[in-house]
Parts: C-alpha cells; sequence; structure tokens
C-alpha cells in the first residue's frame, strides 16, 4: 500500500456519546396505500402510459369507423360497445401482465419487497387492481359505446338501438376479468415479461386458431372441445343464453387454464428467490 | 444496529454464505469487504428478507426485517443501483418510495437535493441515467424515509473520486448522528476510505473483522529521522529490531511510544513516527481475491466493477 493519506478519524470518545436517537415505531403500511401505489406503477412507465393512450386512440378509431362505414340499421348500442370493447379486451390484460412480469424483469422487485416484505401484500393488491381495471374498463366502454351509440344515431337520424340485456353485460364483464386474470396469472407463472407477453399472445390468438382447426377434423374435439378450452368457453359469454351445461365448461376450462397455473404462479412470486 | 448470527445459505452443493457473524454498531460504519462471488450481496439479500437462510438468523433493530411495520422508515436499502424500470424517471421512482413509505411530497425534491441530482435529471428516465447516476438516486431511495440503518451493496461502484469522498462524507454524518451503516465493496480502497470497522468475507466465510486501525495497522512502527542510521541503531541497542527502508526511513517491531522514547533518550529529532502501512490485511485479501478471480492479479482490481451473479 502506498502510503496514501489516511481520512482525519473522528475522536474515539464521541463514540461511546453518540447521541441514542429516540425513535416511534412507524404505523404499518396500510393495504390501501400498497393499492395506490401499485395501480401509479402500472402506469407511469412508458410501456404503460403508451398501452394507456393506444386504448382511447383505438376507441376513437372504433367509434368513428362503424359511424361512417356502418348501414344506419347495423347501428346498434351492441356495435359500439364491442368496438371500444375489443381493443381493451385486448390491451388490458397485458397492463396486467407487466404488473406483475416487470417487477423481476427490471429487477424493481428488489426495491418494492424491501419497502413493503409482505409479498403477498403486493401481489394482491395487483390481484385487486387487475380485477377492478377489468370491471373499470368494460364500464367505461359500455358507458362510451352509450354515447356513441346516441351521438352515431343522431347523425345518422335513426332511432338508438338498445340491443344488450343486463345478462350479457354482466357477462361481458365477467369474460373481461377473465382475461384480466389470465394476464396476471402468466405474469406470477412466468416472471419474465417477454415471456408472459409472448404466453398471452399465444394463449390468445394461436391456440384459438388450433382449436378451430381441430374442431373440423376431430369430432371428439368438435363436442367436446369447450370443457377444457377457456378460449371457447368464455366465448359463449357473449350470448345471453348460457346454458348449465355452458357454465360448467367454463368451470372447468378456467380451472384448468387460469386456476391451476394461478396457484402455482402465485407459490413462485411468493416464494421464490428475489435477486 | 444489525446482528447477523450464524447465517448460512446453501444451494444445492454450493455453500455461498458459510456460518457467518458479525454486528454493525450504531454511529460506526462497517464495511462488508470481500473478492466478487464471496457472499456479500446473498448475505445482505438475507438480512432484508429477499432471500431465506438457510440456518442462522439476521435482525435489524432487533427485529427481523419482515417485522418492520414500516421498513423504509427505519432501514434503507440500496441492493442494485441498476435494478429500476428504465421507462420511470428518477423522480418517478423516487415518489413511488415516498407514496409507499407515507411521506410528504416535498421530501422527493429534498432528497433529490441532498444527493446532488438536479431538477433535470430528476426529469430523465433512469434508462439513460450513468451508474453514477442510478447509485445516487439509489441512495436517495435509501436515505428519503430517514432510517436508522442503511444497508448499501457496492454503493461507491461508478462514482467517481469526488463521488465517493462524498458518500463518505455523508455516510460519516448519517453514523455520526447515531445511525448504522453497512456497506459492501470489493475494493479494499473504497472500503479503507469510507469504513470505521471492516469485515472480510471470503468464499462465504468471515476471513477477518475488527476496527480499521486494527486491520489495517502491521504492528510495525514506521519513523523517520534526520539521521535513519543512527535511529536504526538506537533502537538495535535497546533490543528492537529495526531495518531501513528504502526511501530512508525506519521500520522497527517496537511500539510507537517505544520508538518514541529511543529515539528521545537518544537525542535524535523525529520528523515521522506513525504506525507502518502494509498489513496484513491487504496481503489476506489480494490472497483470497486471487484465489476467487480466475485472472490473478494481472488486471487491475479497479477495473473489475461486475459484480457477481451467484455473490
Amino acid at each position: 500500500m502506498s502510503t496514501a493519506t489516511v481520512a482525519p478519524e473522528p475522536l474515539e470518545g464521541t463514540i461511546g456519546s453518540t447521541r441514542h436517537r429516540q425513535r416511534a415505531t412507524p404505523a404499518p403500511i396500510p393495504f390501501t396505500r400498497v393499492l395506490s401505489v401499485e395501480l401509479r406503477k402500472m402506469f407511469d412507465t412508458r410501456s404503460g402510459f403508451w398501452l394507456l393512450v393506444s386504448i382511447g386512440i383505438l376507441a376513437v378509431i372504433a367509434t368513428a369507423a362503424i359511424i361512417i362505414f356502418s348501414s344506419d340499421d347495423a347501428l346498434t348500442y351492441g356495435m359500439f360497445a364491442t368496438g371500444i370493447g375489443i381493443p381493451m379486451a385486448v390491451i388490458l390484460p397485458m397492463i396486467s401482465v407487466l404488473s406483475v412480469s416487470s417487477e423481476w424483469s427490471s429487477r424493481t422487485a428488489l426495491t418494492t419487497f424491501t419497502l413493503v416484505p409482505s409479498r403477498g401484500k403486493v401481489i394482491g393488491a395487483k390481484a385487486v387492481l387487475t380485477v377492478a381495471l377489468g370491471i373499470v374498463s368494460m364500464a367505461v366502454a359500455l358507458g362510451v359505446g352509450a354515447l356513441g351509440n346516441l351521438i352515431g344515431t343522431t347523425i345518422a337520424g335513426v332511432d338508438p338501438v338498445w340491443d344488450l340485456t343486463t345478462v350479457i353485460l354482466a357477462q361481458t364483464v365477467l369474460a373481461q376479468v377473465l382475461g384480466m386474470m389470465m394476464g396476471f396469472m402468466l405474469g406470477t407463472l412466468f416472471r419474465s415479461s417477454p415471456a408472459a407477453i409472448v404466453g398471452y399472445f399465444v394463449y390468445s390468438l394461436v391456440l384459438p386458431t388450433i382449436s378451430n382447426a381441430l374442431v373440423m377434423v376431430n369430432d371428439w374435439w368438435r363436442d367436446n372441445g369447450a370443457w377444457v378450452d377457456l378460449n371457447w368457453a368464455s366465448t359463449r359469454l357473449f350470448d345471453d343464453d348460457m346454458t348449465r351445461e355452458a357454465w360448467a365448461q367454463l368451470g372447468t376450462a378456467t380451472t384448468l387454464w387460469l386456476i391451476i397455473p394461478l396457484l402455482i404462479g402465485l407459490r413462485l412470486a411468493l416464494k421464490s428467490e428475489v435477486k | 444496529m444489525i446482528q447477523i448470527d450464524a447465517l448460512s445459505k446453501r444451494y444445492g452443493g454450493f455453500t455461498a454464505v458459510d456460518n457467518v457473524t458479525f454486528t454493525a454498531e450504531p454511529g460506526r460504519v462497517t464495511g462488508f469487504l470481500g473478492p466478487n462471488g464471496a457472499g456479500k450481496s446473498t448475505t445482505m439479500r438475507i438480512l432484508v428478507g429477499l432471500t431465506d437462510p438457510t440456518t442462522g438468523s439476521a435482525h435489524l433493530l432487533g427485529r427481523h426485517f419482515s417485522q418492520l411495520p414500516n421498513p423504509g422508515r427505519e432501514v434503507g436499502v440500496l441492493l442494485d443501483a441498476s435494478a429500476q424500470h428504465g421507462g420511470r424517471t428518477g423522480r418517478e421512482i423516487l415518489t413511488l418510495a415516498a407514496r409507499t413509505m407515507g411521506l410528504p411530497k416535498s421530501s422527493v425534491a429534498e432528497t433529490l437535493d441532498r444527493v446532488s441530482l438536479t431538477e433535470e435529471e430528476a426529469g430523465r428516465r433512469v434508462r439513460n441515467y450513468s451508474l453514477g447516476m442510478r447509485q445516487r438516486l439509489g441512495i436517495a431511495t435509501a436515505l428519503i424515509g430517514d432510517p436508522e440503518v442503511l444497508i448499501l451493496d457496492e454503493p461507491a461502484n461508478g462514482l467517481d473520486p469526488a463521488g465517493i469522498r462524498w458518500m463518505r462524507d455523508l455516510l460519516r454524518g448519517f453514523a455520526d448522528d447515531g445511525g448504522t451503516v453497512l456497506l459492501s465493496s470489493h475494493l479494499l480502497h473504497e472500503i479503507e476510505v469510507i469504513a470505521d470497522d471492516i469485515v472480510v468475507i471470503g468464499n462465504g466465510r468471515i476471513v477477518a473483522q475488527g476496527t480499521k486501525q486494527e486491520l489495517l495497522a502491521s504492528g510495525e512502527a514506521y519513523a523517520r529521522a534526520g539521521d535513519p542510521a543512527e535511529l536504526g541503531r538506537a533502537l538495535q541497542r535497546a533490543g528492537h529490531n529495526a531495518e531501513l527502508t528504502t526511501e530512508g526511513a525506519v521500520r522497527t517491531a517496537a511500539d510507537l511510544a517505544t520508538v518514541g522514547q529511543i529515539a528521545f533518550d537518544a537525542g535524535l529529532v523525529l520528523t515521522e513516527l506513525r504506525a507502518a502501512d502494509g498489513s496484513g490485511l491487504e496481503e489476506m485479501f489480494l490472497q483470497l481475491t486471487a484465489e476467487t478471480q480466475r485472472d490473478h492479479l494481472d488486471s487491475p482490481e479497479g477495473l473489475d466493477s461486475s459484480k457477481g451473479k451467484a455473490a
């Protein structure tokens, strides 16, 4: 070692006389605060912001296209609500995916879980927000759809058609919540943004295509596929005549595709070592 | 106050942390020194509850980390300054921390000021930050809750010499106010500049610990006099060893008071008298580094800033 200048040391005497700071124990972090912080984190990144903006843009384009290109008798509430609801149904689950997976992918979990050591609180808040976002987004879609229906029919000079029953409205919200939860599940299961996003598109785009092809060539699948295909089973939610069998099929498919993987994903997210 | 008790962590057959015990006292800056992959980061992750230990325990302020009701208000943590979402601005990251801890909005600007990040820099996305700026932001996140304990993993990485000096002053002030600081580094020099107490770890095991003075002192005295040869002879007459260094000073195993007394008795004017450099600590640390770094000592240690993943 060269003769580097040694920094002046504090006098030995000051160590014993260090004043002991009397501090009050801080209050525990309430769950509502974790909720508000996690909500903010969903939209304060560049990706979160643009996903949100893209929903707005797509909804406006869809509404305008319906007004411009549809024949007057096609201007129904269902058309408008669907035009706004579909962009939301595709994009919002990705926000749910990223809210979980990015904690691991960008390693923000190191900070998140040292500020809130109870991982269940953080993951729970993300789950609550996922469900809430699903409900709120559909409420917005239905609200904006109603507005579009009123304006569109006024422009066209026809009477507005309110063709959606309460049952369908409720089932649409359920379908959206299921889609959001799929995103959440993939986030916890993969804990990697690229893997989870790819997983989401495989589930929502690739698997239905394969399933449809299988229906053409396989009799057994045509009769029984809905028991195991969640996309198929949840499509029925957009009909207002959900049979008892259709609900049962939704139940088995949801267990297979959502609940079981979610339990595995939650265990991994809560227990795995954060590096 | 940080207490680590017989802490071990095994991954299959690999022991990352092996029976580590030490205490970081309030009012002191404790340096956790070891080569990359020695087990520093694993120990720190266990300390803040991100990794479960195989055996042993770690306590902060008398409690396990998970028992702290609002940890950010009591323990400031910086484990990896790069572990941030690149799409958030520095200010946003600090705002999230402040909100989680339930702090007033004004604390964000105050803390940014404390770590010398400008308004303009705070508005930039972290993706565009230099490592030094990330370290400052990470230290801001650790400090914002006004904690009693700071746990910083390689906080000086990426800081320039002025930055290291700034951090030393900041941590000194924090400790002087009664706070406890534990910081890790793989560079002996950094620890020497910043820490009061040093814990040296190698291959998961603690190989030395004590105050900086204890560990850096060679146990020998270093003296200069007008006539070094005369001083050497005086020492030998008194029954002590003495060797002349190339710089024309005298090294001896006698303690400082004895050397001073002998020089005084011999009527020699001392121009310098101090504990000699070149301690066992440095030798030991170089040996540890050589064992764990495959490339031996060919590369300057300062250039190796990558952190061991399995650490």
